[in-house]
């Protein structure tokens, strides 16, 4: 049989051959074409202009993690977008956040969502979040034709551990090498800045609320000295996607509560414009 | 060498259709119910791993009675069926009514080859709706037949019985406890009219609820929230989503 997912035809054969719980796996086998991973890209010289997306953060507390990003994406020099959502839930229990080419990223954060969801169906059970890592290694492996001609896709992914009762943070580099962080991670141009900002004011006994304040400060500080890293836009209302997981599971903070949050670190920093100061001994 | 016997068209069929009967007959009966919140899956089934409904898409259901490996694969290939439409084009694109058709042109071409045996299996699709003139149920014999239900649908084994007696007493806007005390009451008749109790530990039991925050709707009630539920009286209304109940 034709294998047509848009004809209305049965199911073909491969639709009912038992085998792999993963849709990767499945679109390999039966609609190759479509993995981001098997595409043929012509020899190009020099570098492809392209959205890029740009800092992305996360931080540990006790009872969960937070994963935040900015909202700018650029071109070279240009602004491309100023409002591009980075961070999404992955499941019930993670999120990715992506720095790096947009438009490959959101693909790659679809196929990545679909993934879990798809194993979580047919066996009925979630994957580990070390599984849900993992997945997303291969994934970023699959993209290296295209990282080395500058389109690469760098993402961080948090979740809540559900048999080890604690918030994890993983971060990759292009290459899909995979290492897991401790407390705070950073990805993407501004990550520097961030992490020097984490670096400073991260304690590990910080409620959520104070956890959140963190990450924003932290993008404040990686906009305040990265160009490509967007800040908290209070003339078009635009602020950065500050997302929580928790036992309970994903949440993402609302527009009221975001806005609040970076205009009171941007008032606070009207009278103090490098933030807060840490203890010199 | 021998001559084969004549077998006319119509006693294939037949025979055909009495083998795959006979299998559905054999398990044990389920119904799908519209509340006023969505709509409710109930079986009685002895697994806790095995399950006869389980989620295809974010909407969307899916039931099955008679034979365990052959709507197992079904039901795969209708996740893969969905997930691969709604990559290919947006979630919102995946419904009911095309996973009904692909399942009828599946069951009906099988049914119908003379290669391959037929399925022993009843199916129920269903996708709940913004609103409950939304939702939308079909029934899928092993033939290859649609049946565009409303209200409720039995399959399985004393499938006729059961829809008569809930075609009686169903009725729209049922809350989901009242829901699903008439579906215990009609799965708990036996052939022969006595009654039998079926206990919770015995009972699957899931909703595709369109009140859920989330896009992916379908929910498996269980333990103390299944205990509740049952209890409950009849008007007293229950929300499904309680956080202290989440799935095991």
């Amino acid at each position: 049989m034709e294998a047509n997912p848009r004809s209305t035809g049965r199911l073909p054969a491969a639709f009912l051959t038992p085998g792999s719980s993963s849709f990767m796996d499945f679109l390999g086998d039966h609609a190759p074409e479509m993995l981001p991973g098997r595409r043929v890209m012509p020899p190009v010289k020099g570098v492809i202009e392209a959205p890029h997306g740009t800092t992305i953060v996360a931080a540990a507390f006790p009872g969960g993690v937070v994963l935040a990003g900015d909202r700018r994406a650029t071109m070279g020099n240009m602004i491309a977008q100023r409002d591009i959502e980075k961070v999404f839930p992955a499941d019930e229990y993670s999120a990715v956040g992506i720095a790096g080419t947009a438009g490959l990223a959101v693909e790659m954060v679809r196929l990545f969502q679909l993934e879990l969801e798809h194993f979580e169906k047919v066996e009925g059970a979630q994957l580990s979040l070390e599984g849900k890592a993992n997945r997303l290694s291969t994934m970023i492996r699959s993209n290296l034709g295209m990282a080395m001609q500058g389109l690469a896709v760098v993402p961080l992914f948090a979740g809540w551990d559900v048999d080890r009762e604690k918030g994890r943070i993983f971060s990759y580099d292009v290459t899909g090498g995979r290492s897991e962080e401790q407390g705070y991670a950073a990805t993407g141009s501004g990550s520097i800045f961030a992490r020097g900002s984490m670096k400073k004011l991260y304690r590990d006994d910080l409620t959520e609320q104070q956890t959140t304040t963190l990450v924003v400060q932290a993008l404040y500080d990686a906009a305040d000295d990265d160009s490509a890293t967007g800040g908290p836009d209070v003339a078009r209302r635009i602020y950065p996607i500050v997302t929580v997981i928790t036992e309970e599971g994903f949440r993402r903070l609302t527009e009221a509560e975001s806005s609040e949050l970076a205009r009171s670190i941007l008032e606070r920093r009207l009278e103090q414009p490098d933030g807060p100061r840490a203890a010199l001994l | 060498m021998s001559t084969p016997f004549y077998v006319s068209p119509q006693q294939a069929m037949a025979d055909r259709a009495e083998y795959a009967r006979k299998g559905i007959a054999r398990g044990r009966s389920l119904v799908v119910l519209q509340y006023a919140d969505g709509i409710v899956f109930v079986g009685e089934n002895p697994s806790r791993a095995l399950h006869k409904f389980s989620e295809i898409y974010d909407r969307i259901g899916f039931a099955a009675a008679g034979k365990y490996n052959e709507y197992e694969n079904l039901r795969i290939g209708g996740v893969r069926y969905a997930d691969l439409r709604g990559y290919t084009y947006d979630r919102e694109d995946v419904t009911a009514r095309g996973l009904a058709n692909v399942y009828a042109q599946t069951l009906g071409t099988i049914f119908s080859s003379n290669a391959e045996k037929p399925y022993e299996v009843e199916l129920v699709v269903a996708e709940v709706g913004a609103r409950p003139e939304g939702d939308q149920i079909y029934r899928l014999p092993h033939d290859g037949s649609i049946v565009d239900e409303h209200g409720s649908v039995a399959v399985g084994g004393n499938a006729e019985q059961i829809s008569s007696f809930l075609d009686q007493r169903h009725r729209d806007g049922m809350t989901l406890a009242e829901a699903l005390k008439l579906a215990v009451q009609a799965l708990s008749r036996d052939t022969n009219g006595t009654e039998r109790e079926i206990p919770a530990e015995r009972l699957e039991v899931a909703v595709l609820d369109r009140t859920r925050p989330q896009e992916r709707k379908f929910k498996r009630i269980v333990g103390r929230q299944l205990a509740r539920l049952l209890e409950a009286d009849g008007d007293a209304a229950t929300p499904t989503d309680t956080p202290s109940d989440t799935e095991e």
